[in-house]
């Protein structure tokens, strides 16, 4: 059983690590076969500046949110849950762009029976854009 | 079809009668392996995922006792059956409500998705908000999904926020 990280060691402040991925078609059409989400500003430039990005297509916000699951999975560790994510999709994923979720808590709280941690989280990009704001909650194992 | 929005306004009569009615059930077909792996592999890509969602045997020491499917999988993908429906997200008409955008989301989240499982969907307009913004005349629309397991366990309630001007 491999807890990353438990109740006790969290504190307000406490920032997660930083989880990033350079994404372009390879990362954009995978994502596209898994979720069935094959739209024209995602898999073609010229439909891209169509829809007014002149750098031609751009990545899907699903993605991003992905990204926010993946940070949270790796740093709570397979003994936690995710119980609550939200984020809003701010600015175009751009391709080449380096993709970042951070993450600082907030506050922590017994709640409902589990050990519950507040989170800020955010997607940025190279150019220092905050692409994806929002909020996440999770339950981490307590040492009791 | 839906009737035009009146004058001032992008709420058309379709949405008051639609606000707070659940719509038609979706049942997803059974969720597999395969499907939890390659979605994983995708979104972690190019890197390794977690073992948790691919490896049944690692998976069976943990708390879950077997793979989970990560919080963001998706079970009603490739549906055989499925709406035609005009291109996405490309350019519009240009009309004032023509145009839109995915605001956000927020998805609280039960219990997780496992091989095996068979995911229930229902979705309703729960409310909106209009007002000027810097887009002009915008609706915020704010749709409710909820996902239940074969159990009926809650396993994710999803407020999706529509953004149209």
């Amino acid at each position: 059983m491999a807890v990353n990280v438990y109740f006790e060691d969290v504190k307000p402040g406490d920032t997660i690590p930083k989880w990033s991925r350079k994404t372009d078609f390879m990362n954009w059409n995978r994502y596209a076969a898994v979720n069935d989400e094959f739209v024209y500003i995602h898999m073609d430039d010229a439909a891209g500046r169509a829809a007014l990005n002149e750098q031609g297509a751009f990545g899907m916000g699903n993605l991003r949110y992905a990204y926010i699951v993946n940070a949270l999975r790796d740093w709570i560790g397979d003994e936690a849950e995710i119980r609550e994510i939200g984020c809003q999709f701010r600015a175009i994923n751009q391709k080449d762009d380096v993709l970042t979720v951070v993450g600082k808590v907030k506050e922590k709280k017994v709640e409902e029976g589990e050990h519950r941690v507040y989170l800020d989280v955010n997607v940025v990009n190279d150019r220092g854009d905050e692409t994806c704001p929002g909020h996440a909650i999770v339950a981490l194992p307590s040492r009791g | 079809m839906t009737t035009e929005s009146t004058a001032g306004t992008l709420v058309t009569k379709e949405m008051e009668e639609a606000k707070g009615v659940w719509g038609p059930e979706r049942v997803s077909p059974p969720v597999s392996e395969s499907d939890i792996r390659k979605w994983a592999i995708a979104v972690y890509w190019p890197e390794k995922p977690p073992r948790l969602y691919w490896d049944a045997e690692y998976a069976k020491t943990t708390r879950w006792g077997g793979i989970i499917a990560p919080s963001d999988f998706n079970p009603f993908a490739w549906p055989v059956e499925r709406e035609v429906r005009a291109e996405r997200a490309t350019p519009q008409g240009g009309g004032v409500g023509t145009r839109g955008m995915n605001g956000g989301q927020v998805e609280t989240f039960g219990q997780p998705m496992r091989p095996g499982d068979v995911i229930t969907a229902r979705s309703r307009l729960r409310d909106w908000n209009e007002r000027q913004t810097r887009l002009g005349l915008t609706l915020f629309s704010f749709t409710e999904i909820e996902w239940r397991n074969q159990r009926a366990e809650l396993v994710k309630r999803r407020v999706s926020t529509g953004i149209r001007y």
